[in-house]
């Protein structure tokens, strides 16, 4: 019995400790639209999921108070009872309530979380490849033309577009404060989309078990207002070194290493594996991808182009 | 020398030396103690030929035990070293092995036969049988599963073990990144078990289906013997995935293939699929029978019939077909889109149905009964809110959006021990006091159990609890080492304690087998709970013929009508008995199955072939062999009877 208040409390007391500032979790302390979408969705599935877990400890209490057998004279046979309709209506119907009120809010959040975060649609996306390799992560700016290693400059108030891929096992690209994971993956690039609304330091994270460096494959998140983060970059263009293949494949030796800056990216001799380049380019034989990858320097379209030799 | 170099560690540590010292001595000692009792017959007569539906279940569940101190020693392994920020105890490598072999031991080789165990003992007096349809096969099953659990024990100082997590992700488990012979334990080990475990879900649907007493129609059957068909229907259906999954995952080890690799058209999602939807409907294995368990208990103790009878089957087909059809929740973040993720998201939620049905139907048995809170009822009842618990934190998960920042992270870890340890683990532990007695013939003591009842619920909270937070705060799982500045210490810490909890809790369970085999009076009637169901209708010990007349069945509840409204479950008279006779095939069998498995993990081509030859050899042997059984004569049951009658 003790218990089952105790659990009450405990859980009352975690539902304020979530909701309390003075050291809220990473989680449920964003940085950004995505994360704060994704904070929303947390708070309201465990406000409505507090509301289940009363409704049973309720009915439970009560019936293992007023039930137990020390409470009965010893001559009282409980009945045969079969069941009964109504209430049975009652705890299918109600929780078929909530499971579509959940699931009206997941598939919307859903679509949010996988498009353009909202107010940002009217700009250019900044595309950053993010590739994973044992046990590091390279973030490649096609657009800037720069390359980094375990760590990232953002721009405040821009959508970003992650293009995510991995040179080994599979990883999991997270910044838990700007929003959720995705994985990336040797066979195929995924995107993940964030915006950043807070200039400051974060922590990301593989958080997909990789082998025996994996804890340590972080990054830290550095986000700018848009003035410093074009300092940044042409500080980066003035005095960075240019990256090399020989260089890169040095960089893909498994082990950890400090953080490294470069002009130029990877993409150029190591295309990422989408298009023509996926894993799954189905039906090309050997020869005919070599010449698809000699085309896919002037055209991106690939895979319909192609598919059909 | 180099021949035997693949057979080494490799990443040794003193620790390693010690258990591989420990092991050995162990060994020695069990031998030479067997010998010097001069055991060895009663051993090879009684148990390893033994084809009788009760010892095996029995030999399931002690080797259920068994695993559940390895998988413990694992656990704790894994708490001490992630207490303080930055702990040295062990390395990345040790940390890995540990967390893969936890997972794969506790699910695998400690959760499923021990729900195997009590259903081979339960099932076949619960619908008045006298053994399960093929008695033989059964003895395969245990057998099977017996070797795939030593095989796979023995790569922790043969060869090493695997490291790529219970999940196995590729190309991670792929020869490229998991070089050491572990993964092929992984593979084959879990496959000779898997085997097993196939074959268990046949022999019961059948048994089920074809065996009932007279008059027990479907829908009188108790809540556990349906809880049991349903969850073998997902056996035969979900067991045939791992089968292929664990077959490519060999080729690819041994062989050169690359279904999963990632070069030539392989697909590491492929594996992730497969593995899911194989592991998904794993989940749903290890829990229907523990409502079904809890089911018998809460309708025992609460000294009243089971509320909602039909609603409770209904839910159990709706949960067992649902559960085909979630998988992909697994990796909501591989990139499918918004579209599949919202479907997924809706097919789990919607397993939250009935399971609530369940659970508002177990609080309503209580309703108007008379609780005796015994150690069966307190794990059952604790089971309730705990659960639940872990239920709403499932359709948190549930919820694709919000799963992005749930993923990978404790919070996940806390959601799956909040189902599986209130679910499944307190389930097997009522369940094994409640039939205990029914067992061994004498109760285990309410006092110690009573103790470590508490020790075991209080701690779970307190190791388990906090990993909701540190996951939100953003601690992603299986790592085998945080910083302080993370601050995931202090709650990290708090999880170790609990940990200590629970170990003394199961050492306390420990002591209570002793104690009670030392001490517990032996003076107990068939019935010692004042039960409702078949298994407590014939005697303790059970004959080895399970019932000298076939009960006839009439309700839901025929020995409990048979104790208070006089309704006659034995009519009939006593008849020779046909039974199945004893044989060592199946004991050999697995043993030629152990010699493959290790001789496949060890790529020792000649060993395998010549193995395989066996396992043919065998299985051919059964072929021809004619084996019409033997009877047990009139006169014989009723001596047996007369003395067991006479015992009271
Ligand atoms: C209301 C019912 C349940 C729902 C809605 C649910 C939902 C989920 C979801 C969405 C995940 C994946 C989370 C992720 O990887 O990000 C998950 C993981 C898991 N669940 Fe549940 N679950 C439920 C009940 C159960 C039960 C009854 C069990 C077992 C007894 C169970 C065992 C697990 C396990 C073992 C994992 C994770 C395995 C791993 O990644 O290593 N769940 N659950
Ligand atoms: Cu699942």
């Amino acid at each position: 019995m003790k218990m089952k208040w105790a659990l009450l409390t405990i859980l009352f007391t975690i539902a304020t400790v979530l909701t309390g500032c003075d050291n809220p979790l990473m989680v449920l302390d964003p940085k950004g639209p995505v994360a704060a979408t994704q904070a929303n969705v947390i708070m309201i599935s465990i406000w409505t999921m507090a509301f289940v877990v009363l409704v049973v400890v309720v009915l439970y209490v009560l019936m293992i108070l007023k039930y137990r057998a020390s409470k009965q004279s010893d001559d009282y046979e409980p009945p045969h009872i079969e069941g009964s309709k109504v209430l049975e209506i009652i705890w299918v119907a109600i929780p078929i309530l909530i499971v579509a009120f959940l699931s009206v809010v997941t598939v919307k959040t859903t679509n949010e979380v996988e498009a353009t975060p909202k107010g940002y649609e009217k700009q250019e996306p900044l595309v950053i490849y993010a590739s994973s390799s044992n046990w590091k992560w390279h973030f490649s700016y096609p657009e800037e033309d720069i390359e980094t290693v375990n760590y990232l400059f953002l721009p405040t108030d821009r959508p970003i577009e992650f293009k995510l891929y991995s040179f080994g096992p599979i990883a999991s690209f997270w910044i838990p404060q700007l929003g959720g994971q995705k994985y990336a993956m040797s066979d195929m690039v995924t995107t993940l989309h964030l915006a950043a609304d807070v200039p400051g330091e974060y922590m990301g994270r593989n958080s997909n078990f990789s082998g025996s460096g994996f804890a340590q494959q972080t990054f830290n998140v550095n986000v700018l207002p848009t003035k410093e983060y074009d300092k940044w970059v042409d500080e980066i263009k003035a005095t960075a070194k240019p990256i090399t293949e020989d260089k890169f494949n040095e960089l893909l030796e498994p082990g950890h290493v400090g953080q490294s800056t470069f002009t130029g990216t990877h993409l150029k001799f190591s295309p990422a594996p989408e298009g023509e380049n996926s894993g799954h380019h189905h039906g090309t034989s050997d020869t005919e991808k070599t010449d698809s990858e000699e085309s896919s320097k002037d055209s991106h379209e690939g895979h319909s182009e192609h598919s059909n030799h | 020398m180099d021949y035997f170099d693949r057979f080494a560690v490799p990443h040794p540590s003193p620790a390693i030396y010690a258990s591989m010292i420990a092991i050995g001595l162990t060994m020695i000692a069990v031998v030479a103690g067997i010998t010097y009792f001069k055991k060895w017959g009663y051993l090879w007569r009684e148990w390893l030929t033994t084809v009788d539906h009760k010892r095996i279940g029995i030999m399931y569940i002690l080797s259920a035990l068994l695993m559940l101190f390895r998988g413990g020693a694992d656990a704790l392994m894994m708490r001490a070293q992630t207490a303080v920020p930055d702990n040295g105890l062990l390395d990345g490598q040790h940390y890995n092995e540990i967390f893969t072999t936890h997972g794969v031991v506790m699910i695998l080789f400690m959760a499923m036969p021990f729900i195997i165990g009590l259903m081979n003992i339960v099932t076949p007096l619960q619908v008045g049988a006298r053994d399960v349809a093929f008695p033989r096969l059964n003895a395969v099953s245990f057998w099977l599963f017996f070797m795939g659990a030593m095989l796979f024990n023995i790569s922790f100082v043969v060869g090493g073990s695997p490291d790529a997590g219970w999940t196995s992700y590729f190309p991670l488990a792929g020869n490229e990144f998991a070089e050491s012979v572990g993964s092929n334990y992984y593979a084959i080990a879990i496959q000779i078990a898997g085997i097993g475990t196939l074959l268990t879900g046949i022999n019961f649907i059948v048994t089920i289906l074809k065996m009932r007493a007279p008059g027990m129609s479907l829908m009188k059957m108790p809540m556990f013997t349906w809880s049991i068909l349903i969850t073998n229907f997902i056996i035969v259906f979900a067991f045939p995935v791992l089968t292929v999954a664990l077959a490519l995952m060999t080729m690819d080890r041994l062989f050169g293939t690359q279904f999963f690799a990632m070069a030539n058209g392989g697909s590491d999602m492929l594996w992730a699929n497969l593995f899911w939807v194989w592991g998904h409907p794993e989940v749903y294995i290890v829990i229907l029978p523990a409502f079904g368990i809890y089911s018998e208990i809460i309708s025992t103790f609460a000294r009243r019939n089971l509320y909602g009878y039909n609603s409770m089957v209904i839910s159990m087909v709706a949960i067992s077909t649902l559960s085909f059809v979630v998988w992909a929740h697994h990796f909501y973040t591989m990139g499918h889109g918004a579209m599949v993720n919202g479907i997924f998201s809706i097919t789990t939620m919607a397993i939250a149905v009935p399971t609530g049905v369940k659970i508002f139907n177990w609080l309503f048995t209580l309703w108007k009964g008379k609780i005796v809170f015994t150690v069966p009822m307190l794990y059952s009842l604790a089971f309730i809110p705990i659960f639940t618990l872990g239920g709403v934190t499932g359709v948190m998960l549930a919820m694709a959006s919000a799963d992005y920042q749930y993923h990978n992270t404790m919070f996940l870890v806390a959601h799956f021990h909040y189902v599986l340890i209130p679910g499944t683990v307190f389930a097997v532990l009522a369940g094994f006091t409640y039939w205990w007695p029914k067992m061994f013939g004498f109760m285990l003591s309410e006092k110690i159990g009573k103790w470590s009842f508490w020790f075991i619920t209080i701690s779970f909270n307190v190791t388990f609890f906090p990993m909701f937070i540190t996951g939100l705060d953003g601690q992603a799982r299986r790592m085998y080492t945080y910083s302080e500045s993370t601050g995931y210490g202090p709650l990290n810490m708090l999880s170790f304690v609990g940990a200590i909890g629970l170990a003394i809790g199961f050492a306390l369970i420990l002591y209570n087998i002793y104690w009670s085999t030392r001490y517990a009076s032996r003076n107990i009637s068939n019935d010692p709970w004042d039960a409702r169901s078949l298994e407590w209708a014939t005697h303790t010990p059970i004959p080895e013929y399970n019932f000298a007349v076939v009960p006839t069945v009439d309700s839901t509840e025929a020995f409990w009508d048979s104790k208070k409204k006089g309704f006659k479950l034995f009519s009939g008279k006593i008849e020779k008995i046909h039974m199945p006779n004893n044989s060592g095939v199946p004991f050999i069998l697995s043993c030629i199955f152990f010699v493959w498995g290790f001789a496949m993990v060890f790529s020792m081509w000649i060993i395998a072939i010549i193995a395989t030859i066996g396992i043919f050899a065998c299985m051919t042997l059964r072929s021809f062999e004619k084996d019409h059984g033997r009877y047990i004569s009139v006169e014989e049951i009723e001596e047996t009877e007369n003395k067991l009658r006479g015992a009271k």
